[in-house]
């Protein structure tokens, strides 16, 4: 496999999301929000008894932090299926399979153009939010609280691998489905699981602290293998060509 | 340049293409002519998109179906679709780049045969015009133009001239023709006879299997003689009885002519005879030269 062939295709694909103002939006508008958004609740709440407690921000900062894991899980689907599907509809994968480019160079183009984005946007969006916490909280906790190893083990580890995840799905989902608004729903039912993980910490049941973080990794990555396997068999040029065209 | 022995495709519903059997000399320009799919999965195979089911294919030193032998095969070949499928969003210059890329064409020659094909085509005005916005025509010039950019030995065409108006095919065709002069070598796909007849230096007719395969010429000669047209001042039934007593062929009445279905251009006598003995006066008598239409018709029936 060669990846220049694989950036050539990227290149290409991030050129396009470019100018596709919607894509665009979506990939921005989530960490936008999850940015701004946390640390003014964060400042309002509470607000008049004092604010959030300082026994208490370490959990709720925590839980906030997931959001960029569901952000990172969430995104890709939206370019992930435009890039599949959008080569579908628009007819385009006849002459691009008939270039001397191989199946697995195709795909890691296709992965790397959903990947970066929304990777690099979370990545932005979390910076933001820290900058802003840190601002907010500073003067309760009476140290800055990012970076800290949670935040670094979600934006190193977990947020790449869900993001990795998400990619992945929606490739195997762009095989089947007929639109890429299809396949964008259907891939966006990634997020369940996490949401069931924030919804668990919000509740008690699980601590979102850098060891069960670290678990959680593991989880996915094994998960993501599996999915990497039945992305390559599922992405085969023939069934492609005679049954998606 | 190609060879294809037995070719074969089977699917799931059916038979697409049945013992396939040509050889398409270097620089030749081939023209398949056919009702169904079969042309599209003829060019597929080719161009190692699907994989043959039966039979054997290569493309000058390259085995199609040997994995091995696919990428080179891609790398000397250029494929023109029935869909443009080009990139809206991205410009004329941007879409025959990136596939410069793919193709491993150096910047410089890149830069180069962009240009070329680009004013060639009569598109260097609009190079950094998103190709979505472009007309028909000028999509599908820029779809010749992307199978071109890295120079290939071989071009396939799929109905290049499909959904085009009449000014924009007569652009494609005529670019065919100056390509022609390059002695590339081309497989076109198409349903257009004249378009076959206009471009294609041979021409294969084929319904699953090749059922007849020549130079447009020499398809034409197989019906040649076969009709006489008969003009007459008058036409009357006593006339029409009096041939169809010197001839078993079918005879067609149309205004005040007569045609024949003659076997053998040796029966006129006879039937001028008849003609004349019955009191007809005849004004004119021509040998009808068959189409390309005729024997496609003939042949696929």
């Amino acid at each position: 496999m060669r990846l220049s062939k694989a950036w050539i295709i990227a290149a290409k694909d991030l050129r396009i999301f470019r100018r596709n103002k919607n894509v665009l939006r979506s990939v921005i508008l989530f960490p936008l929000i999850v940015s701004i958004g946390l640390p003014l609740v964060v400042h309002f709440a509470g607000h008049q008894h004092g604010g959030i407690p300082a026994s208490r921000l370490p959990t709720v900062l925590n839980a906030f932090s997931f959001f960029f894991i569901i952000g990172a899980a969430y995104l890709p689907t939206f370019i992930a299926s435009y890039s599949l599907v959008g080569e579908k509809v628009e007819k385009s994968l006849e002459p691009l399979l008939a270039t001397p480019i191989t199946d697995s160079e195709l795909l890691l183009g296709k992965s790397l153009a959903a990947f970066l984005p929304p990777i690099v946007a979370i990545y932005i969006g979390a910076a933001v939010f820290m900058a802003l916490i840190n601002q907010l909280t500073h003067q309760t906790l009476g140290y800055s609280y990012f970076p800290n190893w949670t935040m670094g083990v979600i934006l190193l580890l977990v947020a790449p691998l869900s993001a990795i995840l998400s990619v992945e799905t929606s490739v195997i989902i762009s095989a089947r489905a007929s639109d890429a608004r299809a396949a964008q729903l259907l891939g966006g039912l990634i997020v369940l699981p996490f949401g069931a993980i924030y919804v668990a910490s919000e509740i008690g049941s699980v601590s979102l602290n850098a060891n069960n973080l670290f678990i959680i990794s593991a989880v996915i990555l094994l998960v993501d293998l599996i999915l990497f396997f039945i992305s390559t068999k599922t992405f085969q040029r023939e069934e492609i060509l005679t049954k998606w065209t | 340049m190609i060879d294809a022995q037995n070719l074969t495709k089977k699917f799931d519903g059916g038979t697409a293409v049945e013992g396939l059997t040509f050889h398409i000399d270097e620089g030749e320009v081939f023209g398949l002519l056919g009702p169904n799919g079969a042309g599209k999965t003829t060019v597929r195979m080719l161009c190692c998109l699907i994989s043959k089911t039966g039979g054997e294919a290569r493309i000058a030193d390259y085995e199609v179906g040997n994995t091995a032998d696919s990428l080179k095969i891609r790398k000397m070949i250029g494929l023109v679709p029935d869909n443009v499928g080009l990139y809206n969003e991205l410009s004329a210059y941007e879409n025959l780049d990136f596939y410069g890329k793919l193709y491993e064409c150096p910047e410089k020659l890149r830069k180069e045969n962009i240009e070329h094909f680009l004013k060639m085509l009569g598109l260097w005005e609009k190079k950094y015009v998103p190709a979505g916005t472009l007309s028909k025509g000028m999509k599908q010039k820029l779809a010749i133009a992307r199978a071109l950019i890295h120079q290939p030995k071989v071009l396939f065409m799929d109905e290049p001239t499909a959904n085009l108006d009449p000014e924009a095919s007569k652009t494609v065709r005529d670019f065919i023709l100056e390509l022609k002069k390059e002695k590339r070598t081309i497989f076109l796909n198409t349903h257009n006879l004249d378009e076959a007849q206009r471009t294609c230096d041979r021409i294969g007719i084929l319904k699953t299997r090749l059922l007849n395969i020549g130079t447009p010429e020499q398809l034409k000669e197989s019906l040649r003689g076969v009709k006489t047209e008969i003009q007459l001042a008058e036409v009357n039934d006593a006339i029409v009885s009096a041939v169809r007593k010197v001839t078993t062929h079918n005879v067609e009445v149309s205004d005040n002519k007569l045609i024949i279905d003659v076997g053998n251009i040796t029966d006129n006598p006879a039937i001028i005879e008849a003609i004349v003995s019955s009191g007809g006066r005849i004004q004119l008598v021509t040998e009808l030269s068959p189409t390309l239409e005729d024997v496609y018709l003939k042949t696929v029936k």
